[in-house]
């Protein structure tokens, strides 16, 4: 889309920029050409109109020349040959323009006097058709950081969703329900038992609404939420659940998104051990080195599995928070491989965090 | 209600404190007895087929077979009452003609209307029309899905046939015999309502009693005089319709 053409106002404004234009061509065209005041008027003004307009298309060369990917002598190639186009094909207007114009009695000297014109004519074709050139790289520069303006905008209201998003999704209801479920039932059979589960379901739910809030937690923080998360769980499904843990003590220090890892271990459960009679390991590597901190988080599942709603609200989420945080710097992968399921997470082990 | 006959009930929750607290709920009950728990889908189908309870309390996300295949295996002939901590069953189970859907945690409350209406059930208060299979594997498919396996039973015993696996099904009277990797399996149901669950653009109505899978269909030949049968990779052959002939080419020559 041309970026003056198709708005009015821009339209209007450039030519408006063509008159001192036109009113120095006019100058030059009497004191230099040698023309009557009269003659270089009426030849003048039409003229800069109609260059006004070739000079519109110099806009299409510069889009398909942009100065930070072409090189030099492309660029300068293509506008010198633009310009010389230009400026020649309006010399020939000119020319036909100052003819008409000789056959009203008014203006019938201007063809003869047009000879000396030919080469003022040239200049300020070529130098108008330059500044021109000028203009649209300026459009074009001042549009290309619009648009990183929005882009940016654009990638920080996604990532904020992301991260809203995650956080409203942070306890699963169902979780909270049956856990519920299961105090209530101990509460007569072992209220010993049943009071701890209380304890235990709040302590994970203080953990997690107290983490929503911070952009970024030690990853031995998150751990620990994982821990309290399992033994709520440890509760509903008793031996079901058999957790490895595999923890680099390098690792422990860094800084990684809150809610990155519980997610994952929950799909596990909910989507691996749950559907095992006899339950099943979910096994938890985490690893730092060459500057990346990696995650994985592996189960068994049954592929044979009664089909519900293909798992991974959870897993979605992880990883568009991810894309937003932290773009191509960080790897995501999930995939079941027989019976075990496994997502591998790499990210920038940076220990400072984002700061944000 | 002291004059009423014994209520005979099957618990299936894969959590043991589920079923744990509906057994206390119903220790108060002398009229009702509880006759086994069950901690999956292959258990609960073994039970209720072997032990013939009046009543189900069902969870219906379980290992094995989630509640509603576990009930279109059994048949119509049991009272269910669904227990589930997800509410987005509920159309369903109504669907499927339950007596109620209690949401987890349970109240003793909620718990014993849903007895009380169990109860009228099953002394013929309330009226109740036994669903036909079909319209159980129906409700058993979650909407607007195709199904991706389907569960049959042989007695006690449970086998699941990934439809990728389904050679082809024929209609045998009330049943559809499903065969899969060389074995022959008989399901209650109409070949029409399997028809319908199936995705079609894997599997094809060729003939009144036959569906076949598509991937299956090595080539078609004449039979007869204007007849066709499609030979699958198999080797086996199936009869072809005069329509089924024309929709089968339609593919094949796509």
């Amino acid at each position: 889309m041309h970026p003056i053409l198709t708005h009015h106002r821009r339209l209007a404004l450039y030519l408006l920029a063509w008159l001192p234009l036109a009113a120095l061509l006019r100058y030059l065209m009497a004191a230099v050409g040698g023309m009557s005041a009269a003659d270089s008027f009426v030849l003048a003004f039409p003229l800069c109109l109609i260059y006004a307009f070739i000079c519109l298309s110099a806009y299409y060369s510069c889009r398909a020349t942009p100065l930070d990917r072409s090189t030099i002598s492309r660029i300068v190639g293509t506008h010198a040959t633009g310009a010389l186009v230009a400026s020649g094909i309006w010399i020939i207007l000119a020319k036909f323009l100052a003819y008409s114009l000789s056959r009203t009695s008014t203006f019938s000297d201007i063809d003869s006097n047009f000879g000396p014109q030919i080469a003022l004519l040239l200049d300020t074709g070529v130098l108008f058709y330059l500044l021109s050139i000028s203009l649209y790289y300026v459009l074009m520069a001042v549009e290309a950081s619009r648009e990183a303006e929005a882009r940016a905008l654009q990638a920080s209201v996604l990532a904020r969703e992301a991260e809203l998003k995650a956080l409203k999704a942070q306890v699963n209801p169902h979780f909270l329900f049956n856990s519920l479920n299961s105090i209530s039932a101990l509460t007569s059979s072992n209220p010993a038992k049943a009071r701890e589960m209380c304890i235990l379901l709040g302590d994970f739910l203080r953990r997690t609404l107290g983490l929503g809030e911070k952009s970024a937690i030690p990853l031995e923080e998150e751990l620990s939420l994982v821990h309290s998360f399992l033994a709520v769980e440890k509760v509903r499904f008793g031996a079901r659940i058999q957790m490895e843990e595999n923890i680099d003590k390098e690792a422990m220090g860094f800084p990684i998104p809150p809610l990155l890892l519980q997610p994952l271990v929950e799909n596990a459960v909910v989507h691996g051990i749950a559907h095992l009679v006899e339950g099943g390991w979910i096994r938890l590597d985490v690893n730092a080195s060459d500057g990346l901190l990696s995650l994985v988080v592996e189960n068994l599942f049954d592929p044979d599995a009664p089909p519900r709603r293909k798992g991974g609200v959870g897993l979605a989420n992880v990883r568009q928070r991810l894309a937003a945080r932290y773009g191509n710097r960080a790897g995501f992968e999930a995939k079941a491989d027989g019976e075990r399921f496994r997502v591998a997470i790499s990210i920038p082990a940076e220990k400072e965090g984002r700061s944000s | 209600m002291s004059a009423q006959r014994t209520i005979r009930a099957i618990i299936v929750d894969d959590e043991e404190l589920a079923r744990q607290i509906l057994c206390e709920y119903l220790a108060a009950h002398a009229d009702i007895e509880v006759v086994a728990g069950c901690a999956n889908g292959f258990e609960a189908v073994k039970s209720i087929t072997e032990q013939k309870p009046d009543l189900v309390f069902l969870d219906i996300q379980m290992p094995k077979l989630d509640g509603f295949e576990v009930l279109e295996l059994v048949g119509p002939g049991t009272e269910v009452v669904f227990v589930t901590a997800y509410d987005n069953y509920a159309i369903r189970a109504f669907e499927v003609h339950a007596v109620d859907y209690l949401l987890k945690p349970v109240s003793a409350a909620r718990f014993e209307a849903a007895l009380e209406r169990a109860r009228e059930r099953l002394s013929g208060k309330l009226p109740h029309q036994p669903l036909p299979a079909a319209e159980l594997a129906a409700a058993a498919r979650p909407p607007s899905q195709h199904v991706e396996r389907i569960p049959v039973r042989d007695g006690t015993r449970v086998f699941i046939i990934p439809v990728a696996k389904l050679d082809y099904a024929e209609a045998q009277d009330d049943y559809v015999a499903l065969v899969s990797e060389g074995k022959k399996h008989l399901k209650q149901q109409t070949i029409s309502s399997l028809e319908a669950g199936l995705d079609p653009s894997r599997f094809m109505r060729i003939h009144r009693s036959y569906i076949v899978n598509l991937e299956r269909v090595a080539r078609l030949e004449p039979y007869g005089k204007d007849s066709h049968i499609a030979v699958l990779t198999n080797a086996a052959q199936l009869p072809v319709s005069k329509s089924g002939y024309a929709r089968l080419r339609a593919f094949l020559d796509r």
